[in-house]
């Protein structure tokens, strides 16, 4: 497939669809964030996910709106109020969640799969119902148009580095958070030894609540992120669940590092390969070969050494 | 539960259940339906198969494949391209650019057939292939997976992921396999017309007929000894390895079984509804699947027939009047059944409605077989494990 290019044509190649593939990798890490708290530190399969990240989009449509209608002066920094009613607002349906459904859940956990996929058809309608079938888009900003020239061959669109920056900064939060502070600790030994962590005097249920809210709000910066660089419709989280729980699997549950790498590497495999095969082949080899290495080596990427 | 004669088997309670099914299946809808609403029954049953499967699979060894789908399309497409392939004879294609291969193959510029549409001119072939593609591929996800202890959520992610990787396989190679449409416009098996309402009917029976030779070689595996291998394997899996058997191969067994039941479920699809598509096949479909298994009773064989039948009846019945209230109404199933009753409705029927028989017949009341909902091994099983090889090693001796 490399037949025709010469060594620096092929250099450019990679350096544009490394650079193309960037919003998709902070798409892929925001998702995936929330899903490895949820997932890769409580064992929960939450198949909703996908829905969690479409109410924050919907409501940094909604915010938007509002600012446009009412506040037009201040429409430059409607986003950073939005990301943060996202946040809330996932948050708080989060907790509810765990509160009516997956608390009772915690010792089945395919069983949480089902239900949240449940949970996940009910969201969809209500979004179909509520916001329409079609897609909506927010307009940006002014000062987020318009793109760097770095060479003459790549370019990079200011909006796409602005949702990389929050992948990062989210990230960076998310592991000061887990592992640099006192909650974090206490999630981590639950996970860890439930009964241990009880005993000592953690409040076991309080910490599921806060872990799960956390995750969903992080699902609903990520919705919030989502609008800057695309159109969101009631079915686009369906889209990307199952890529997102191959990245949290690929990179191994329990690491954030993993999360990362394996968010980079998937999403820049499949804007490379792109560009020499059709969109969907891509997706299908690149499908294949995270497929193939899980098999290989099921614990993904960086798993943690622990004793089984 | 062993029984001398055949025959007598008819006369337990069981085998009640299954005249029962056979002539609610047999004698009752036929003569209550018209054509048009047998052949949906017969493909709402067609998916039963696919139930039958997950419940040695999921409800008895505790594998949830999420990728049933893939079995269920790829019988499916064998039946569909060996049907294709007698639809597009020289004659009936000659307006083509290239007379004697499918329609949509024209459509996107092939010029010959591909290589592995060959072989499906071979009635035989595709007999074998049916079951044969199915289990090879169940063998080498099971064998990669399970020798290398991987189940659970991590099994099922990744079978989600082969069924997304089929489908967008299938709907980006167009040429080759008919893309979003799938394989249409089927005409005849063998020169048999299968679009009249005789024809129909007639398959509906053959389903059917297809649908109990499944049940009973489930119920074979499920009374032997190997179904109670699978059930202690899934309430504890570590010691059943360390009695020495070989965990992996039990799981790789019970999944292609499962995997055989999809094959010819989707072949009886294809030939009941008449043409194939790629929205049957990908993940919401199959985890659709699991719902109806899941909703019949993940432990009962006939649980999850009925489930298949009633879930697709009221899916058809609400969106006919209620389009927009179905989503609420599937996922309100999906949430209630595994948080109010998960061993659905075989279950509430095993807790609710036998004793109440058992009082009217005057029977002695037999407290119902307990079987594990499948869940991880946590402290607190092991009584039960215990009893049921205590139960087995008398029946032994």
């Amino acid at each position: 497939m490399f037949d025709g290019y010469t060594t620096s044509e092929l250099m450019s190649i990679f350096a544009m669809q490394g650079f193309a593939g960037l919003s998709l990798f902070s798409v892929f890490v925001l998702m995936a964030l929330g899903l490895a708290i949820i997932f890769g530190q409580m064992g929960v399969i939450n198949m909703a996910h996908g829905e969690f990240m479409i109410l924050g989009a919907y409501t940094t449509y909604l915010t938007s709106n509002l600012f446009q209608t009412y506040l037009p002066s201040l429409f430059g920094g409607y986003f950073f109020v939005a990301m943060i009613l996202a946040f809330v607002f996932c948050a708080a349906l989060g907790a509810f969640v765990e509160w009516a459904m997956v608390r009772h859940l915690y010792r089945r956990p395919l069983d949480t799969l089902l239900a949240t996929w449940g949970l996940s058809l009910i969201l969809q309608q209500a979004y179909r119902s509520i916001f329409g079938a079609r897609e909506v888009g927010v307009d940006l900003p002014e000062w987020m148009m318009g793109a760097f020239q770095v060479t003459d061959l790549v370019e990079l669109p200011i909006n796409g580095l602005f949702v990389m920056i929050i992948a990062l900064s989210i990230a960076l939060a998310v592991y000061l958070l887990m592992f640099r502070s006192g909650w974090g600790r206490k999630v981590r030994a639950v996970v860890q030894n439930r009964p241990m962590a009880e005993a000592v005097g953690i409040n076991s249920a309080a910490v599921d609540r806060a872990t799960f809210a956390l995750g969903c709000g992080i699902a609903g910066i990520a919705g919030s992120a989502f609008t800057m660089i695309g159109s969101t419709g009631p079915s686009s989280g369906q889209a990307y669940i199952v890529d997102t729980f191959l990245v949290v699997v690929f990179g191994g549950a329990q690491s954030l590092i993993g999360t990362i790498v394996s968010a980079f590497s998937i999403s820049q495999a499949q804007s490379t390969m792109e560009f020499f095969l059709s969109g969907s082949m891509a997706k299908v080899l690149t499908l294949l070969v995270v497929v193939g290495i899980l098999m290989l080596r099921p614990e993904g990427l960086m798993a943690l050494k622990v004793r089984r | 539960m062993k029984t001398s004669s055949p025959l007598k088997w008819f006369a337990t309670r069981e085998g009640l259940y299954y005249v029962a099914l056979a002539l609610l299946l047999v004698v009752i809808l036929p003569l209550v339906l018209d054509p048009f609403r047998l052949n949906m029954a017969g493909k709402y049953l067609t998916y039963a198969f696919v139930a039958v499967g997950l419940v040695m699979c999921w409800g008895k060894a505790g594998i949830l494949s999420l990728g049933q789908g893939v079995f269920f399309g790829l019988g499916g497409y064998c039946m569909a391209m060996f049907l294709k392939l007698e639809a597009s004879t020289p004659e009936a294609t000659a307006i083509q650019s290239t007379p004697g291969i499918p329609d949509f193959m024209d459509w996107n510029q092939l010029t010959a057939l591909p290589w592995f549409w060959e072989p499906f001119h071979s009635f035989s072939f595709t007999l074998i292939a049916i079951i044969g593609v199915p289990v090879l591929l169940a063998f080498i996800i099971g064998f990669a997976m399970f020798t290398r202890r991987v189940g659970g959520v991590y099994f099922a992610i990744i079978t989600q992921a082969i069924a997304a990787i089929l489908t967008i396989l299938i709907i980006g190679q167009q040429g080759y396999t008919g893309g979003v449409n799938g394989i249409t416009d089927l005409q005849t098996l063998l020169g048999w017309n299968i679009r009249t309402d005789e024809a129909k009917t007639t398959l509906y029976f053959v389903c059917v007929a297809l649908l109990f030779a499944c049940l009973f070689i489930a119920r074979l595996v499920q009374n032997r000894k190997l179904g109670r291998i699978l059930v202690a394997m899934n309430a504890q899996e570590m010691r059943v390895r360390f009695s020495g058997y070989d965990v992996a191969a039990f799981k790789i067994f019970v999944f292609c079984l499962a995997a055989a039941f999809a094959g010819i479920g989707g072949a009886m699809f294809t030939l009941i509804v008449g043409f194939m598509s790629p929205s049957f096949i990908g993940i919401v479909a199959s985890i659709e699947m699991v719902i109806f298994c899941a909703l019949g009773g993940r432990l009962s064989l006939l649980g999850a027939v009925y489930g298949a039948l009633l879930v697709n009846a009221a899916k058809s019945g609400f969106s006919e009047s209620f389009p927009e209230l179905w989503p609420f109404a599937m996922g309100a199933l999906f949430i209630g059944v595994v948080l109010a009753f998960p061993n659905g409705l075989a279950g509430l029927y095993q807790s609710y409605v036998m004793p109440l028989e058992d009082r009217l017949f005057r029977r002695k009341p037999k407290s119902a077989p307990t079987q594990p909902v499948s869940r991880q091994s946590k402290a607190g099983d092991e009584p039960e494990f215990d009893s049921m090889m205590d139960q087995y090693s008398a029946e032994k001796s």
